[in-house]
């Protein structure tokens, strides 16, 4: 199971800050810290820290070039803005290009020709989000309808089906239950949609949004999704009992051979 | 048309260890030995690169009363049998490619030689014969520890391969390895699990994770070699889908397995419908080193000088590319 590490996002305050001010420290402690707890990515948002559009593009330029030197980690550029995602990509360094993530496109064609285009350009890896124009459908079937799509486009336009991570969007359970197992079923059917398969990926604490022990969602939603063929998710890696949880599932998917210090060697990537 | 062969695509090699080092590198030997560095399966040349052979070290024994088969002493020479830095360099005139001393007479029921001793007995065999070295203890593990650290200590530099580190007693010699530059044999009982954990630990005491090599105490052709194939197998490929403490190369003490087996050293008279003794015995050892670099050993520990010249020539044909 591979971790966006989600912590360097507008929505919290002391980035927001950092950002606003320019000043690197926040983002660098959580870049640095993520890494640590064993994030295989870190996410860079700006989100509420712009006022306008032309901010976005500067605000991500600034986060790559402040957060790339402190972590050996490939970065999740996350914005709506594909101008600020394109500037930032320009300013990635070329050993980490490949495994950097645009995060993310929706499927709607104009969006989709820009991204897929940017992607084969650089060379990097695309989150694909299951909606279109008319939000996120409740079925299974219609976000695999909407995922096909998708690769479909990206194969188009020269981007392989497991350069995608697929992420057929988790609501929150306590105002949208009925998604949850819908979003299990859309999980396992992604999964063989191409060869080689896409890859797939949930924004996890988007499930339990507003609920009081948020923790605990997480955890048991991540495990139900592992067994379906998630591969990655959008989540905070300090959360201890949920990197145990994601540890975990790779031993009984059998995906990793047991050894007593499995939840250590998960966490650490260089064992 | 024409048939398209499907390739595994692997995420990492095996690890290379260096085995031995020359005047340049610090130390004595003759040459600097690498091991490992598979990219695929063993010899699946068309998938992935194979870059070194896989080599043979032939066990030289310090004990001197050795119990050993007398038609395998007297194949390599029972002049040798006790005078081990003799029988190093005959290690070199068979053509083998490192030697694997063991320091059996460590044992108090076996001879009791001091850990000062012992470490002496090495430093006579390097001077006697410069190919690299795999050193290992006498297997009573209330000695071992003392008698590894000091030979450790005395040969710094010279880039052995010492054995064995076990989860019950691994850190001394880990320690010793450490600080001298010489590689460990992680050593654990035909259980992937351990094996892992092992090198977990290990490598949680700052040593270098290329600096150890993997022993699954594989068994003898006809003692269960098909489960050691099977744990070897999965190990490797574990390893190779990105394992980082699974990705070392592999050792197997074939000589020792082999000849302790009656298939090995039963007399004709005994068994006349298993054939001659002294054919069937190196037969019995060859058969289990073929068997062993399939499950992917990139270093065989034998004895008999006859099984050593044929798997050599064997090794030489699978690696034809």
């Amino acid at each position: 199971m591979k971790i966006i590490g989600e912590r360097v996002n507008g929505m919290f305050l002391d980035i927001r800050e950092g950002i606003q001010k320019r000043d690197p420290q926040a983002l660098i402690d959580w870049a640095k810290k993520q890494e640590e707890l064993g994030s295989d990515w870190i996410d860079l948002n700006a989100g509420p820290a712009c006022a306008n559009e032309a901010e976005r593009v500067e605000a991500m330029k600034w986060m790559v070039e402040v957060v790339q030197p402190v972590t050996k980690l490939p970065l999740a550029l996350d914005s709506t803005n594909y101008d600020a995602i394109e500037a930032g990509l320009e300013l990635i360094d070329d050993a980490r290009i490949a495994d950097t993530l645009i995060n993310s496109v929706p499927c709607e064609q104009e969006k989709m020709d820009r991204v897929f285009a940017m992607a084969a350009k650089f060379g990097c890896k695309v989150v694909c989000l299951t909606m279109d124009a008319k939000g996120v459908p409740q079925e299974a079937d219609s976000r695999v309808a909407l995922a096909m799509e998708l690769v479909a486009n990206a194969d188009m336009a020269g981007v392989a089906s497991d350069d995608l991570y697929i992420d057929p969007l988790i609501l929150p359970c306590n105002v949208a239950q009925f998604h949850a197992p819908e979003v299990l079923k859309a999980l396992a059917q992604i999964k063989t949609l191409a060869d080689p398969a896409p890859n797939t990926v949930l924004g996890l604490s988007n499930v339990s949004q507003k609920s009081p022990d948020r923790s605990l969602i997480n955890r048991t939603y991540l495990a139900m999704g592992a067994a379906c063929g998630l591969d990655a998710v959008i989540a905070d890696p300090c959360d201890d009992a949920l990197m145990e949880v994601a540890a975990t599932t790779e031993i009984l998917l059998n995906k990793k051979i047991y050894a007593d210090s499995y939840v250590k060697v998960y966490r650490e990537k260089n064992l | 048309m024409a048939v398209q062969i499907l390739k595994e695509k692997y995420a990492q090699p095996i690890r290379t260890f260096k085995l031995g080092a020359t005047a340049e590198e610090g130390g004595t030997r003759c040459c600097s030995l690498a091991i490992g560095g598979e990219g695929t399966l063993p010899f699946q040349h068309y998938e992935g690169v194979n870059p070194n052979k896989p080599i043979v070290a032939m066990e030289v024994n310090t004990m001197i009363d050795l119990d050993w088969n007398e038609n395998l002493k007297n194949a390599i020479g029972a002049q040798y049998i006790g005078n081990p830095t003799e029988w190093a360099k005959y290690v070199k005139e068979v053509g083998a490619d490192a030697i694997y001393l063991k320091l059996d007479s460590a044992d108090p029921d076996k001879g009791n030689d001091s850990p000062e001793k012992c470490a002496q007995l090495t430093k006579d065999v390097l001077a006697a014969c410069d190919l690299p070295v795999i050193v290992a203890g006498s297997g009573n593990s209330e000695v071992d520890e003392e008698v590894l650290m000091a030979v450790a200590d005395a040969t710094k530099g010279e880039n052995l391969l010492i054995g064995f580190a076990e989860t019950e007693h691994y850190k001394s010699l880990v320690a010793a390895c450490l600080g001298n530059g010489h590689g460990i044999i992680a050593r654990s009982p035909l259980d992937i699990n351990i094996c892992k954990q092992l090198n977990i630990l290990i490598s949680e005491m700052n040593m270098p994770l290329e600096r150890i090599v993997i022993d699954p105490l594989v068994s003898s052709v006809g003692y269960g070699i098909e489960y050691a194939y099977s744990i070897m197998e999965r190990g490797r490929i574990g390893a190779l889908t990105g394992d980082k403490t699974l990705s070392m190369p592999m050792i197997a003490t074939v000589g020792f397995e082999s000849w302790r087996q009656k298939e090995a050293w039963s007399n004709t008279e005994d068994f006349p419908q298993w054939g001659e003794q002294a054919d069937r015995g190196p037969a019995w050892e060859a058969v289990t080193a073929a068997a062993c670099l399939q499950g992917g050993v990139d270093i065989l520990c034998m004895r008999h000088p006859v099984a050593i010249k044929s798997i050599k020539r064997q090794i030489d044909a699978l690696m034809v590319k």
